[in-house]
């Protein structure tokens, strides 16, 4: 399927020009804060609008703006993770998965749900509220909601921020297993080092509301194409011996 | 007071004229409650969640009426709903009904009057709600006429609950805007507050105790009822 996303926007003190192409694999849009990341995660998402530019998932045009095409956010079939999980506190787990199942047939949904509440480890909690679970079950139910429309690909603004350090790594691995599962682009926005080098099939590096550098975790080390790169992947031993 | 006295109070509470004022106090109170939920509530969420030009001047407009005097807001109705004012004379030629001296004057004098409160409270529990649930949601496909009904408006319920409580408190104690569009008439559109004005001016003491207590009874009772369920549905 694939993200395709060529991006400008102008903001107070501050410009976007991003540019970056990934297939069906896990990339990590990494920076320090105020690099753009999550900007670029809300406009692909179509929750901001760029100033021009094109973003295309798959072969389906979500943005262009020599066409005039701007798709809503609720037309666009991405999954996304907020980085507070944005879960509604007044549904219970089930109805939370429920619905991100928008557009599914009902008995479908339902179907749907249990295998999600099944893949996601959630059964048991179904009839709880977010408020009664705990951080790592809220991670998994944002997943689930965000994945059983089967989007066509995720976006992940750093979810895994508030975790302590074993769960972080519990929900990286996950992480990887949905991406796999699914076959879909995953986008995951960090400035952690140690979780750009353990999961990035490529990684993306932005700064100043530019990408400074693209590829493998070890072609950017091997090669750092930037000294806001060198900067950036300073302390990198540190983080692969985690990997 | 006495217990005698007493008996002698609630006697006076079966009396006809009594019962009407109440049952037409509770009428009115509970008709503007109802519009004033549907139309407060929907002011209420395109001031919080649009960005037009004008909203501010918008607000102010439907809020005024929380400071101005109620015979100011009086004035204004009789203006715009007399059989010569703009919408009145509409509304005439219709018709042929004008809604002066009528119990939908009273309804559409505490209408106007109670709406700031159902606005103010209810705009300002649309707006703690956090953007990312919405954002959330419209990821999650959903538009925002869905979004408003599934998730803004549940998690706004305590305001609009509050608002709706202090909106209907505040019509059942209209009198200044309802006696000057409906007027006091007796039997017709003489609400609680207008009689026991009239028992009151008149020296009718017995009368005007009895509805006072009664009303005041009858309030906090409201109240009382207002604060269960609002901590209920927290």
């Amino acid at each position: 399927m694939g993200l395709s996303v060529d991006i400008r926007k102008v903001l107070s003190g501050f410009t976007l020009d991003i540019a970056w192409e990934i297939g069906d694999e896990l990339a990590v849009l990494f920076g320090h804060s105020g690099a753009g990341k999550s900007l670029t995660l809300r406009m692909i998402a179509g929750l901001m609008r760029p100033d021009t530019g094109r973003i295309s998932s798959g072969d389906r045009l979500l943005f262009d703006d020599s066409t005039g095409v701007d798709l809503p956010p609720q037309m666009r079939s991405l999954g996304y993770v907020f980085q507070d999980l944005a879960l509604f506190p007044h549904m219970t787990v089930l109805q939370n998965i429920l619905y991100g199942g928008h557009g599914i047939e009902q008995a479908e949904r339902g179907e749907r749900a249990r295998t999600m509440i099944e893949w996601f480890r959630l059964a048991g909690l179904e009839h709880k509220y977010p408020g009664e679970i705990s951080g790592g079950q809220k991670q998994r139910v944002a997943f689930a909601r965000a994945l059983i429309r089967r989007p066509t690909a995720l976006l992940l603004d750093e979810p895994f921020s508030a975790l302590d350090n074993p769960l972080r790594v519990e929900m990286r691995g996950l992480l990887r297993t949905v991406q796999k599962e699914f076959g879909i682009p995953v986008v995951l926005v960090t400035h952690d080092l140690t979780e750009a080098a353990d999961l990035a099939d490529r990684v993306i590096v932005c700064s100043g509301g530019r990408v400074v550098q693209a590829g493998t975790f070890e072609q950017l080390l091997a090669r750092p194409g930037d000294p806001d790169v060198e900067r950036l992947l300073a302390g990198c031993d540190h983080a692969l011996s985690g990997r | 007071m006495t217990s005698a006295a007493l008996a002698g109070e609630c006697y006076r509470m079966i009396d006809g004229a009594i019962l009407h004022s109440l049952s037409l106090s509770v009428q009115v109170a509970a008709v503007s409650t109802v519009l004033i939920v549907i139309a407060g509530t929907a002011a209420s969420y395109l001031l919080a969640r649009r960005d037009f030009r004008g909203r501010e001047v918008l607000d102010m407009l439907l809020t005024l009426p929380l400071v101005l005097p109620p015979t100011v807001t009086g004035y204004y109705l009789i203006v715009l709903f007399g059989r010569n004012g703009v919408i009145g004379k509409a509304l005439y030629a219709w018709t042929g009904w004008t809604i002066l001296f009528t119990w939908q004057a009273a309804v559409l004098a505490s209408f106007v009057v109670a709406l700031p409160l159902m606005i103010k409270t209810t705009r300002a529990a649309i707006e703690s709600i956090d953007r990312t649930l919405l954002d959330a949601s419209s990821t999650l496909g959903h538009s925002e006429l869905w979004t408003a009904c599934k998730v803004t408006l549940p998690l706004a319920k305590r305001g609009i609950i509050a608002g709706a409580v202090l909106s209907f408190a505040r019509a059942m104690g209209e009198f200044g805007a309802t006696l000057m569009v409906a007027g006091n008439i007796p039997g017709r559109t003489d609400t609680m507050p207008l009689a026991i004005y009239s028992a009151a001016s008149s020296g009718d003491r017995s009368q005007a105790n009895a509805m006072v207590l009664i009303f005041t009874v009858l309030s906090g009772f409201f109240l009382y009822a207002a604060n269960r369920l609002s901590r209920r549905t927290a």
